[in-house]
């Protein structure tokens, strides 16, 4: 499974010459994430997935980059990362290596399951890094229960969980929240509020006009960003990990966006008015980002081009890598089930 | 020193709280209140509430908090106030809980205490006996014990253990059975049977409250020459098939009896096990005797009439041994 320390690649570009100012040093690592997560995810929805490389389904984070890089940067590596099917940034963030997200895809036993389960269902508990289940908002509790344990043993970390605005519509989120509210547990709440759960629009979703509505029905504060801009994003996760942190309970941040894609690589969005498509292209939280770095003289043209180039080719030497990791064996379908055999239901 | 079933549980539980600091409890009422049957009563004035933790309506929430808890390195002890409301952590059980190990490597050693069975006039929502469901969970384990001995054995042992363990205590049994046991600490295994009675005529499967039902059916079919070997079973999964085998092979007879519904129940489990692996050694039919596809009714004609007991025991055992 994946390594603990960092690699490589997460190093800021070269291009990072203006790193003296952080603002322009966070930018790049911003940027880096965001631009790695796009085109892993390109790579897998609109090249691998088409070839019938990918075994299963496809679920990316088109136009979201901004809240797993966002939130994700203002982590530490010691807390707790509980990413929904959106976030895939996170991942690359705590030093998992785009190769092992495609073996993962594929199906492989490159991948962080070794093929027993696909695409965003993955974690490694050495890096802090929880799996989320199918059942949206399952991960709320679960979240609740990794800050209780931080505030069990006095740790100065918080527990960081996603969901979207579709989850915020199930009992766990509910029980989850709550639970932590009354607790006072170290946990940060993220929704993406990508306005869309499959083919249900927000309206149908929730009869309140935004999701950070409901902080105040738990005791807890929250706040609305603008999803599409890191760096609010980004701060806004400053404020809520402070928060959290201090004992003062859970803080939730609702991040408006939205979901550029269908709900899965299947589903072409017919549902979606096409000028909502339009009109959200124009607020792509990658093209805003790098406007900014121009604008302020933080990077030129060519060394974003360069940080560009340098991913596409990262890309496709994962790719290479996860197509020569092997299937799993028929025979690891036993294991793992329990920590020993039980012998249970393997022979007829 | 002799104690109650309930007093073996409370026993386990305070013995390894304070051998393992990473122990705690979460549930309703657990703390100030002491638990809905007190198994937990003066734990939060030991170990403070940091360790006995009350919580709001959330079983969902208790068994998800539970599972996040031990990915800290915790070993949370949760409690569902009665098995019935495990439904409502139905997903986190068998879609969490049970499935990380297999997923991504990530071990959930939790234990999630749930009250069960009928005979208390608890009516439909109080009295179930929801062991089935989970058996049919790879990755939980689900633990039965009959005894003091066992009670106190095996909630170590599920604490101890690094997969989610499931633990029905039967609320029949808690004030019901009292036992000497060994003071101090001993665990049973999680898996293993024990033949409860030994007998040669034929054998009774079972496990719970139900064991006591087996039992009292035995004596009276000693006074008219039946020899009945008893198998209490301990743990329903994963099941013990060589203790179960073993007293097939020997008697050539077996009775599945179990408090849960018929339909689905473990006793067919069992049944089909027996069938496969020894078949050439049955004299008989095998012979389920469990509760009927009913919900459990409130009015006591009613819930008499729903569970199984001697009666019903002893009148199918005599056509077993007839056979």
């Amino acid at each position: 499974m994946a390594a603990v320390k960092p690699i490589d690649f997460l190093q800021a570009p070269s291009g990072a010459s203006a790193a003296a100012d952080a603002e322009a040093g966070l930018a790049f690592r911003a940027l880096h994430y965001m631009v790695l997560m796009r085109e892993v995810e390109d790579r897998i929805e609109r090249k691998l997935y088409r070839q019938g490389k990918i075994v299963g389904g496809v679920y990316v984070g088109r136009g979201q980059e901004a809240i797993a890089v966002g939130v994700g940067l203002a982590t530490e590596p010691e807390d707790v990362l509980f990413p929904c099917h959106r976030d895939l940034a996170l991942y690359f963030i705590r030093g998992v290596h785009p190769r092992q997200v495609f073996a993962q895809y594929m199906g492989r036993v490159g991948g962080l399951t070794r093929g027993k389960d696909g695409n965003m269902h993955m974690g490694d508990l050495r890096l802090k890094i929880v799996a989320i289940i199918s059942a949206m908002a399952a991960s709320v509790p679960v979240a609740a229960g990794a800050a209780l344990g931080i505030k069990y043993k006095g740790l100065p970390h918080a527990a960081f969980v996603f969901f979207g605005d579709g989850a915020t519509s199930r009992g766990d989120w509910h029980e989850g929240i709550n639970l932590a509210a009354v607790q006072k547990l170290p946990l940060v709440l993220i929704c993406n509020n990508n306005q869309w759960a499959y083919s249900t629009p927000l309206e149908k979703q929730m009869a309140c006009k935004n999701v950070a509505d409901r902080g105040p029905g738990y005791g807890i504060p929250a706040e609305i960003v603008d999803g599409n801009d890191v760096f609010a994003v980004y701060q806004a996760a400053q404020r809520a990990a402070a928060h959290a942190r201090s004992g003062l309970g859970p803080y939730l941040i609702e991040c408006k966006t939205f979901r550029m894609t269908g709900h899965a690589a299947h589903d072409q969005a017919l549902y979606v008015p096409k000028h909502l498509f339009e009109e959200w292209a124009k607020k792509d939280p990658i093209d805003r980002l790098e406007r900014h770095m121009l604008r302020k003289g933080w990077a030129s043209q060519e060394e974003i081009d360069r940080l560009h180039r340098e991913i596409l080719q990262l890309v496709d030497e994962s790719v290479a890598w996860a197509e020569q990791s092997p299937y799993p064996d028929p025979s690891e379908l036993y294991d793992n089930v329990y920590e020993t055999p039980s012998g249970q239901g393997s022979e007829v | 020193m002799e104690v109650t079933y309930l007093e073996a549980i409370r026993q386990g539980i305070w013995e390894e709280m304070e051998r393992d600091p990473n122990v705690f409890l979460i549930g309703e009422d657990i703390g100030v209140y002491g638990g809905a049957f007190k198994i937990t009563a003066g734990m939060l004035e030991h170990f403070g509430e940091r360790r006995v933790i009350d919580t709001p309506i959330c079983e969902s929430a208790i068994v998800g908090a539970a599972i996040g808890a031990s990915f800290m390195g915790l070993r949370p002890v949760a409690e569902m106030q009665f098995a019935d409301f495990i439904s409502c952590a139905f997903d986190q059980v068998v879609n969490f809980a049970a499935k990380c190990r297999y997923r991504w490597g990530a071990a959930v050693p939790i234990v999630v205490r749930a009250p069960s069975g009928g005979g208390n006039r608890g009516g439909p929502f109080h009295s179930q006996n929801p062991e089935a469901w989970f058996v049919h969970v790879p990755g939980v384990k689900v633990v039965t014990p009959a005894t003091a001995y066992d009670a106190k054995g095996l909630i170590k042992s599920a604490i101890r253990d690094n997969d989610p363990v499931i633990f029905f205590e039967h609320k029949g049994l808690y004030r019901r059975i009292k036992e000497d046991i060994p003071e101090g600490d001993y665990t049973v295994p999680i898996g293993k049977a024990r033949v409860f009675q030994e007998g040669k005529d034929l054998s009774i499967i079972t496990y719970g409250a139900m064991v006591y039902t087996a039992r009292d059916a035995a004596e009276q079919l000693a006074k008219e020459g039946i020899s009945v070997e008893i198998v209490d079973l301990r743990t329903v999964l994963p099941i013990d098939e060589e203790t179960i085998l073993a007293s097939v092979r020997k008697t050539s007879k077996a009775i599945l009896l179990h408090e849960d519904t018929l339909t689905g129940g473990v006793g067919g489990e069992i049944a089909a096990r027996i069938a496969e692996r020894a078949f050439e050694y049955l004299d008989g039919p095998l012979v389920r005797i469990a509760a009927p596809d009913t919900p459990i009714p409130y009015s006591p004609p009613l819930e008499d009439a729903f569970l199984p007991n001697v009666a019903k025991v002893v009148e199918k055992a005599r056509w077993l041994y007839r056979y």
